[in-house]
């Protein structure tokens, strides 16, 4: 441990562990889902075609599990990733590895549809560093609440970011 | 879509049906602008490569999504996924089969709902799991 690399965790990004970022538009959109999942390869028509998902008591066609709406798009704003992705700080790596996800739904809050309006904040909720077989690393945890226009909470998101 | 399992045909130690995949690299694209999700690393194999990695690479939230897709052909239609999430532990390229396969790991009822626990993973053709995570699901009772 004496050995350790100094660390990459600065007082300015130790002071953001907790704290809510920015609220982040998230718009729920027919072509969107469709996208989605084809992307991933759904053949679930729910997904697709709106009648489908009417016939099974869906407002409209059905959000895949994983997608909660595509962010407003605004030239000129500082680039935007995933919600939360690195924001007010930097470290001194140069690879950046997704390390893990996880979705919760709520359900009885209301299931994600096409024409739903997301807001989603997050925030940082610890960073770690670790010495692995890449080298050493940072590892940061965030956790993102997504709500939607009726207030409801509808899903969170834990995601582990690493980089080294 | 047409068959539904129960809760009461489910016990701890089932294996669910598997699910195959193989994303060709127009795939990885396709995910790239479904999920804004544009790192180089995964369409750009110059990009890859001078990182140090071997080649293209499969996005690990795409792995993420083929459980959840994993998980909702098997509940049908009177389930609801409510949980899932997969560490990324390891690398799968395009052009080679990501298997997804889940285990039953609990059921138990709680307020009137019947929950099932899993353990979910994707694996390689050398049989590594690259993607090992958990998930929890509801089924209809038979009641």
């Amino acid at each position: 441990m004496a050995q350790a690399a100094p660390s990459v965790i600065t007082d300015e990004m130790r002071a953001l562990v907790g704290v809510d970022g920015p609220p982040l538009t998230l718009e729920v959109e027919k072509a969107n889902c469709r996208m989605f999942a084809r992307a991933v390869g759904h053949t679930d028509r729910i997904f697709y075609d709106e009648d489908a998902a009417r016939a099974r008591g869906y407002r409209s066609i059905v959000a895949p599990p994983g997608f909660l709406g595509t962010p407003v798009f605004h030239p000129g704003a500082a680039a935007q990733g995933p919600p939360g992705a690195g924001r007010g700080y930097s470290v001194p790596y140069r690879r950046v590895l997704n390390g893990g996800t996880e979705y919760e739904y709520l359900p009885e809050n209301g299931v994600v549809c096409a024409g739903d309006t997301i807001t989603a904040v997050s925030r940082i909720s610890s960073f770690e560093e670790t010495e692995g077989s890449l080298g050493p690393m940072l590892i940061t945890t965030r956790e993102t609440t997504y709500t939607n226009q009726h207030g409801a909470v509808v899903a969170k998101m834990r995601g582990t970011m690493i980089q080294y | 879509m047409t068959h539904q399992v129960f809760f009461e045909d489910v016990h701890e130690g089932d294996e669910i049906p598997q699910l195959r995949k193989n994303c060709s690299t127009q795939q990885l694209v396709l995910w790239a602008a479904a999920s804004g999700d544009f790192y180089q690393i995964h369409y750009d194999k110059d990009f890859a490569q001078a990182t140090g990695l071997k080649g293209l690479i499969v996005h690990g939230a795409l792995k993420n999504a083929f459980l959840a897709q994993l998980l909702h052909d098997w509940i049908g239609e009177g389930g609801q996924v409510r949980r899932f999430g997969c560490s990324y532990r390891g690398m799968d390229e395009p052009g080679q089969d990501i298997l997804c396969r889940g285990v039953v790991t609990k059921t138990y009822t709680r307020d009137g709902k019947h929950y099932v626990d899993l353990d979910v993973w994707t694996e390689r053709p050398d049989g590594k799991r690259t993607s090992p995570g958990t998930a929890t699901v509801t089924l209809p009772g038979r009641g």
